[in-house]
């Protein structure tokens, strides 16, 4: 008897959110395919999505994030389009309509879209025949981040479930910790969010019930496993919730006197930009605990597995 | 789907005896060639070239290089399949370059598998020369791919599934037709 094949049941990664446990591991373990592909020493590419146009649609500025689905685009050997959209005369919704039937009458197979709205991925995905990924989307949800994030730590460890795993900074105004937080605790990692009460929302517990908050960052290091740290959004105003940039470093910065309050192998993450000597220091972002680079590296083949996924569809589907 | 009621083509000892037989016509057509090495198509090839590989080495007294091909990113027929597509690396630990590689896999059909085997294949590298070694050859070729080495010849109709199943998947060795899907 062979096993009832499995069927990647989404047409769009719009965000963690909808997905399963299941949906989340297969993804991740098509990733390592994916990873094999990117470590040749020659050909880094791949037919798998010849003749397939994929648009990269971002509203927002994004250097990495862009280039890492460029890059993992190019691998795949899509056709691309990109399309910088200038933030200012394209952010309501009904112009987003009209972008949408423009692309549309042109006939992509997927649309990579950033845009400040939460919820634009939705609009537009009940306008478009196209796959739709989530590039990130204000405050709301980054997928692909929590999926390399997730990646990098299995890699590391060789399992999510009952990882410990301390979120520490401005938890507010992070896309990619709303992502991680579905993703963690749907794969059964115990999570922790770490930082001043100004940063940490109000409700979080309503919605992810088995996630610990602390304000004290180092009662909470000895425990974890690993360790992510994210960046002040100073863009984004963090500012105003923090007294100083001084401050905040006195009761929230990795430096190398934290690092030996934790376990000697634990893992540190940073999603990126890096503020150098504001959330962590260079010591322990460059130090050997540090899997930032890896993540960097792990972002184009947990992007190739994505956008592979949603380009073979097969059987019933589901938005 | 698969069917327990399936005709038994070969049984686990039919299996081993043919493997054997491939076994020793590729020591009698490459002998004592340094360059040789073998190459499994996942899923079920690649456990076949394991235990050709065992074999070859009991007899030639020698490590034969064995490493594994994942075709589902050359794939044309991506579209056909009935779940998502899975993709599993591909692990070749020997350079190609100047080799013999024998590609392995378990029924050759249209011939399809076997193009895309070789554009994966050749995108690790230039080998000297590329054989196929196949269990079973089911006839119903659409491409001018023929095994050089192969155990069961069989002509079956275009509606009939040949199924081979390795104990190390199915829990069981043989080789099954399957009934009209």
């Amino acid at each position: 008897m062979t096993a009832p094949r499995y069927l990647f049941p989404h047409r769009h990664l719009l965000g963690i959110q909808p997905l399963s446990p299941q949906d989340i591991t297969a993804i991740l373990d098509q990733a390592r395919g994916f990873e094999e592909v990117c470590e040749r020493p020659e050909i880094k590419i791949v037919p798998a999505l010849r003749k397939r146009l994929v648009v990269n649609l971002f509203f927002e500025n994004s250097t990495r994030t862009r280039n890492s689905f460029e890059i993992a685009e190019k691998r795949l050997s899509a056709e691309i389009i990109n399309f910088d959209a200038d933030t200012s005369s394209l952010s309501k919704g009904e112009t987003l309509i009209d972008t949408a039937l423009n692309l549309e009458s042109m006939r992509p197979d997927l649309i990579v879209m950033r845009h400040a709205a939460p919820g634009a991925h939705a609009l537009l995905a009940r306008h478009m025949r196209a796959n739709i990924v989530n590039a990130g989307d204000g405050a709301h949800e980054h997928p692909t981040q929590a999926l390399l994030d997730a990646y990098t730590l299995r890699k590391r460890f060789g399992r999510l479930e009952g990882l410990r795993i301390a979120i520490v900074g401005d938890i507010r105004n992070s896309r990619v910790v709303r992502s991680n937080l579905w993703l963690l605790t749907k794969l059964g990692a115990e999570v922790t969010l770490v930082g001043p009460p100004t940063l940490i929302p109000e409700g979080i517990q309503e919605t992810w019930p088995s996630v610990a908050i602390s304000h004290d960052l180092e009662a909470t290091l000895p425990d974890q496993d690993a360790v992510m740290m994210l960046r002040c959004q100073f863009e984004r105003g963090t500012g105003a919730f923090i007294p100083s940039q001084g401050e905040y470093a006195r009761f929230f910065q990795l430096n190398a006197a934290r690092m030996k309050l934790c376990k000697p192998d634990v893992a540190v993450l940073h999603p990126g930009p890096i503020n150098r000597g504001v959330e962590i220091t260079s010591e322990v972002a460059d130090g050997p605990n540090s899997l930032i680079l890896q993540q960097v590296t792990h972002g184009v083949p947990v992007r190739m597995a994505v956008l592979f996924l949603l380009c073979n569809p097969h059987g019933e589907q589901v938005p | 789907m698969p069917d327990s009621h399936a005709p038994c083509l070969l049984d686990a000892r039919q299996v081993e005896i043919h493997l054997q037989r491939l076994c020793r016509e590729i020591v009698a057509a490459f002998g004592n060639n340094e360059s040789l090495a073998l190459l499994g198509i996942r899923t079920r090839g690649l456990h076949l070239a394991e235990r050709l590989s065992t074999m070859l080495q009991d007899i030639l007294r020698k490590e034969i290089p064995l490493g594994a091909l994942d075709i589902t990113l050359y794939r044309d027929d991506l579209s056909e399949l009935t779940g998502s597509p899975i993709v599993r690396p591909t692990e070749i630990p020997f350079t190609l370059k100047d080799r013999t590689v024998v590609l392995v896999d378990d029924v050759i059909f249209t011939g399809r598998t076997i193009r895309a085997a070789m554009d994966a294949l050749l995108d690790h590298g230039r080998p000297d020369r590329i054989w196929l070694a196949v269990l079973a050859d089911r006839g119903g070729r659409q491409l001018p791919i023929q095994p050089d080495f192969m155990g069961l010849k069989l002509d079956v109709p275009l509606d009939r599934r040949v199924s081979v199943k390795v104990q190390e998947v199915d829990g069981v060795d043989g080789v099954f037709l399957e009934g009209r899907s």
